[in-house]
């Protein structure tokens, strides 16, 4: 760490990011380094490629103001790291990691790669404890389980930033573990408003005191967006796996990591795949939503929540597309229930968790609650599918049942996906039973005679009164 | 051997000028740290290398070593019931290095194994040929074979007893007069198939207990099957599923650039999860591949090659292997990405050209065979198909379709509905199962294919329907095509759909499949019937056995052949009762 070689005037070109030296050091791949300017400004970087003549660095700062002559390179000897230790929380930095709330240095505990390493297969524990969020589209339909990463992929203009903030504010453990909680909130990319709305409201809910916040702006270098999720998760990393907590990340906006992906390759001359990102972008991704997860015998778990705006609303677009194969599910925001005022605006038959059938069920929320989420979702599917035909035929050419399964949808999603308070679990479950006493119970084909009896009431009562 | 001098870096692709001689695909290792690599290309004064591992640090001047020899793993009796990563090489167990997968060399660690011998000093063996049984404190019992390639008269022969497994058991002594040991385990290349006998067809199927499948769009062993679906359609659970009940002797799970937390929840339950057929856990008869989306890129190329060619090792031993690889669109996109850093010209999707013959390299490998020691086995290949925006005219999944012969076409549609296995009907196929039907056949199931054939249009005319009822309206529709709806609906909720999760349902023995198929058979047969005497099938649908028919799947548990008789006999009687109240009806 402290043998540092220095280059000075071996640079011999300039572009973009990317500064090309000519190899006079024994230096390797991926390494950190250190560029400082004539301006006096030191920018940090790494190194992006070497052979036998040239290295070439990726500057992380902006390289406007730097010249051939008088630029001096250090090289550290290792890749990126982090110095993070426990009073890290309710702390906020930008995003290298470096502290912009005024308050002193971190004492460091520990100085960890930004990298980290992967996790091996046969060392993780599988995702099991309900994570309650608050929100009844998530925690009914569609549960978060502690160690899963389960984005939101919402669109511009959508209230994912609102919905962000009150589960920072209102996630919960059960009672007897709560004081482990944390939570890791990265915005990368994001406008000044936003990152003031954040730290105000973190503040405000008192969320801040458990958290620790790091603010990359759109005004920040492209460069530097690629190492905000890593410096976060890194520090989730330390604060799971070395100090015992659940550790909750919320990453946004991950499509503006992606164009800061695509800027950087494309500026190094990479060969583009679809839509002009890296082929490798699938695989770089992955780096990051795989540290989410438990370690067998630690106690603490790294849950991920990243959020990602989908251009044009397009869910088959390279970014919400490759994302959605890594991670465990998707909760997907809508327009068109935002603009009929439902809030929040989950569309949830192409929402999904993947773990949730480990979290939820007997002794975790409700033993009927995974067939209450599948009822749910079946007629309501049904109930999408009646809208369809009534916005062709007309209401007079459906069935009278299609026609129950059509109000049951409208019923379902201001009853039951829209809450202005965050709702418990219980409650959740509350008013999904009671949604489905609006349908014939002969047609209630995903619970059991006894289910039914038990949550609706008795088998022989006429569902229509 | 050869060495070669690190001249330039790129991700997992390195250019290194070399000293002395390589071949194309050999073996390296690179650095201190004797990173793994493969030469992939060859030029006069440079050597192209693929590194199957992080290459963080590496630089200029580093040395690599050739081996000689191609890519090669180490097959052997530990292999049953562990956990490897791309180049099988052992994923230790947490206490042996911590939770976190660090790159460099890993040594084979040799373990004893209680050998008993078949052959006797004196005996001429043949290439492939058994010479011992080993009986593994975990997992069934294995063979021991001569390597193909190698034979001999035996000689020194050692008695029964725990021996390491790279210690001889005895030396082949051939023509030659050369001496070849033979130990329990031998190195193979990986992009080589092991030779066999002869290839055999096929006319057994590989049962899976999905209905969707067994009874649809079944698998023959020695078959290959596709999966494609976009994100969340059920690839990895039906994988999964499969690898857990079908009734194979063993199964190689090939996790290739996937997630850590679903290799995590297989282990969990392959560890307590019993194979039905033998009451033994399900491990045991179980080799994990497991290379995660965020492990290194290069390995996620070799892990298939690798995983195929430890199935055809237990084939060779006269086992029945089914292969599941998720997602072989990874291990596409791994060539792209080492094709990228090399400069070639992309081809369709960015893809280089030679995606295709790759691909046919690893379906071809896929047969039921006559093995060179004479017994019957069989390779079973199932591969998830992951298309960009689910859609299939992309290449990795039409190349794909060009040489399986199972299509399970995962859809979108049924995976938002939570109908599961969301396997479409109209978009899947099987070319496999006019040749099984003579199994069901023999097993009882005498209307199989007759049945099969009235499920398969039926759900064409489904879809022809409700293509209408979006025009005219259901309501306006005849009774005869509401009639087709409804049985449409019982075929897919009562019969199709079959939650991985249920423990009543998650698998289903032939017996049972047989009867429920039967079952909705009469249903349609009487239900038409009843229709044509002016029944109405909104009145079909509103009686109690209509419910408890769409509910058998998940009520009526195997080997309740009472159950299901009632349930027929409630049917006839219900049936019939509809009939006279409606002809009362008609008379008053
Ligand atoms: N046969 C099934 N029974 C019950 N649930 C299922 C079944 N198949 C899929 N599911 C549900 O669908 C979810 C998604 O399935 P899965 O993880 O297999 O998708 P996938 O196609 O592998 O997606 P990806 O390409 O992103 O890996 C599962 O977590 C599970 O909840
Ligand atoms: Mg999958």
């Amino acid at each position: 760490m402290f043998a540092r070689l220095t280059a000075e005037g071996a640079a011999n070109r300039v572009e973009g990011p990317l500064l090309f030296l000519r190899r006079t050091l024994d230096v390797g791949y991926n390494e950190a380094v250190e560029v400082e300017g004539s301006d006096g400004i030191v920018r940090l970087g790494r190194v992006a490629t070497v052979d036998d003549d040239t290295i070439v660095i990726e500057v992380l700062d902006d390289t406007a103001g730097l010249a051939l002559a008088g630029t001096r390179v250090r090289f550290f000897g290792e890749p990126l790291k982090f110095n993070v230790g426990y009073g890290i929380l309710d702390r906020v930095f930008n995003g290298v990691g470096e502290v912009i709330d005024g308050g002193p240095p971190i004492a460091a505990e520990k100085s960890m790669s930004i990298d980290g390493l992967p996790m091996k297969p046969v060392a993780r524990e599988a995702p099991k404890d309900f994570l309650e969020t608050g929100v009844s589209a998530i925690d009914l339909m569609n549960s978060l389980v502690r160690g899963q990463k389960l984005p939101l992929f919402s669109g511009g203009g959508l209230p994912h930033d609102q919905i962000a903030m009150s589960i920072a504010a209102n996630a919960r453990l059960p009672s007897a573990e709560a004081q482990e909680f944390a939570i890791v909130f990265a915005g990368i990319g994001v406008p000044h408003e936003s990152a003031e709305y954040f730290q105000r409201e973190m503040e405000r809910s008192g969320a801040l005191e458990r958290s620790v916040l790091f603010l990359n702006l759109a005004s920040d270098s492209s460069a530097q967006r690629l190492l905000t999720p890593r410096y976060a998760l890194t520090a989730a990393e330390y604060l799971a796996f070395h100090e015992g907590k659940h550790v909750l990340v919320i990453l946004t906006d991950m499509t503006n990591y992606c164009e800061a992906l695509r800027e950087v390759s494309a500026s190094r001359g990479e060969v583009p795949s679809r839509k002009g990102y890296p082929g490798y972008m699938y695989s770089d991704l992955a780096t990051l939503f795989e540290r989410a997860g438990r370690i067998k015998g630690m106690p603490g778990t790294l849950t991920q929540l990243p959020i990602l705006t989908m251009p044009n609303d397009d869910i088959g677009h390279p970014i919400p597309d490759l994302s959605g194969y890594i991670t465990e599910g998707q909760i997907v925001l809508d327009r068109d229930l935002h603009r009929r005022g439902i809030y929040p605006p989950v569309k949830v038959l192409p929402s999904l968790s993947r773990l949730m059938k480990d979290g939820i069920g007997e002794g975790m929320t409700h033993r009927d609650h995974p067939a209450l989420a599948a009822q749910l979702y079946a007629a309501y599917a049904r109930a999408q599918q009646a809208r369809i035909l009534a916005s062709v035929v007309g209401e007079d050419g459906l069935t009278e049942v299609d026609r129950q399964f059509l109000e049951f949808g409208s019923h379902f999603e201001s009853n039951i996906i829209a809450h202005a308070e965050p709702r418990p679990v219980e409650d959740s479950m509350a008013v999904g039973w009671e949604g489905l006493k609006h349908l014939p119970r002969n047609e209630l084909h995903r619970l059991s005679d006894a289910q039914i009896e038990q949550h609706l009431g008795h088998h022989d009562q006429p569902a229509e009164e | 051997m050869s060495q070669a001098i690190i001249e330039w870096v790129s991700g997992p692709v390195v250019r290194a000028r070399p000293e002395g001689a390589f071949v194309m695909r050999e073996a390296v290792r690179v650095g201190e740290q004797g990173l793994l690599g493969e030469v992939i290309r060859i030029k006069e004064s440079e050597i192209v290398i693929q590194v199957y591992e992080d290459t963080t640090g590496l630089r200029p001047g580093i040395q690599i070593e050739g081996s000689g020899q191609p890519l090669s793993v180490r097959l052997g009796p530990g292999i049953l019931g562990g956990t490897f990563d791309g180049l099988l090489r052992p994923i230790a167990d947490i206490s042996v290095d911590g939770p976190w997968v660090k790159p460099g060399a890993i040594e084979h660690v040799a373990a004893d194994f209680y050998f008993m011998p078949q052959v006797a000093e004196g005996d001429a063996l043949t290439p492939g040929a058994i010479i011992g049984r080993v009986k593994p404190a975990r997992g069934r019992e294995q063979r021991i074979l001569v390597p193909p390639g190698t034979s001999g008269v035996v000689e020194e022969l050692v008695a029964e007893g725990e021996y390491r497994d790279d210690v001889p058991l005895c030396q082949l002594r051939n023509e030659d007069d050369k001496r070849h040991p033979v130990t329990m385990s031998h190195q193979w290349p990986v992009r080589r198939p092991r030779p066999v006998s002869a290839r055999l067809p096929s006319d057994e199927p590989m049962l899976t207990g999905q209905r969707v499948i067994d009874c649809l769009f079944p698998v023959a062993r020695g078959g290959k099957a596709a999966i494609p679906g976009g994100f969340g359609t059920g690839k990895t659970v039906l994988l999964e599923t499969l690898a857990k009940w079908c009734n194979a002797d063993v199964i190689v799970y090939v996790g290739c650039g996937e997630r850590g937390n679903e290799l995590a929840g297989l282990l969990e339950e392959f560890a307590e999860l019993e194979d039905p057929r033998t009451g033994r856990l399900l491990l045991e008869r179980t080799v994990l591949i497991a290379n995660t989306s965020n492990m290194p890129v290069a390995a996620r190329e070799a892990s298939i090659y690798t995983g195929v060619t430890v199935a055809e090792y237990f084939r060779d031993q006269g086992y029945d292997v089914a292969l599941m690889a998720d997602s072989t669109s990874r291990w596409a996109e791994a060539l792209r990405e080492v094709s990228g850093r090399l400069g070639e010209l992309p081809g369709e999707g960015g893809y280089p050209a030679y995606l295709s013959s790759r691909l046919a390299d690893f379906y071809e490998r896929a047969a039921k065979v006559r093995t060179l020691a004479g017994e019957t086995g069989s390779v079973t290949l199932m591969g998830a198909v992951s298309p960009p925006s689910g859609d299939f005219s992309e290449p990795v999944t039409s190349h794909t379709r060009r040489y399986i012969r199972s299509f399970w076409a995962l859809d979108t549609h049924r995976a938002h509905a939570r109908f599961y296995p969301a396997i479409h009907p109209l978009h899947s196929y099987s070319t496999d199962a006019g040749r099984l039907a003579r199994w069901w056949h023999a097993e009882g199931c005498t209307h199989w294919e007759e049945l099969r054939t009235r499920f398969l249009t039926l759900l064409d005319e489904q879809a022809r329907l409700e293509r209408m009822a979006r025009i005219i309206g259901k309501d306006a529709m005849p009774p005869r095509q509401r009639f087709i709806l409804m049985c449409a609906e019982l075929l897919n909720e009562g019969f199709l759909r079959q939650s991985a999760f249920s423990e009543i349902d998650r698998s289903a023995s032939p017996a049972r499949q047989a009867v429920m198929m039967r079952i909705i058979g009469e249903f349609i047969e009487q239900a038409e019937r009843v229709v044509a005497d002016g029944v109405l099938p909104e009145a079909i649908a509103q009686l109690p056995v209509f419910r408890r028919l769409m509910r058998m799947s998940e009520e009526i548990p195997e080997g309740q052949w009472e159950e299901f008789s009632e349930l027929s006999d409630e049917l006839d009687k219900s049936m019939v009762g509809l009939v006279t109240s409606n002809q009362q009806t008609g008379e008053a």
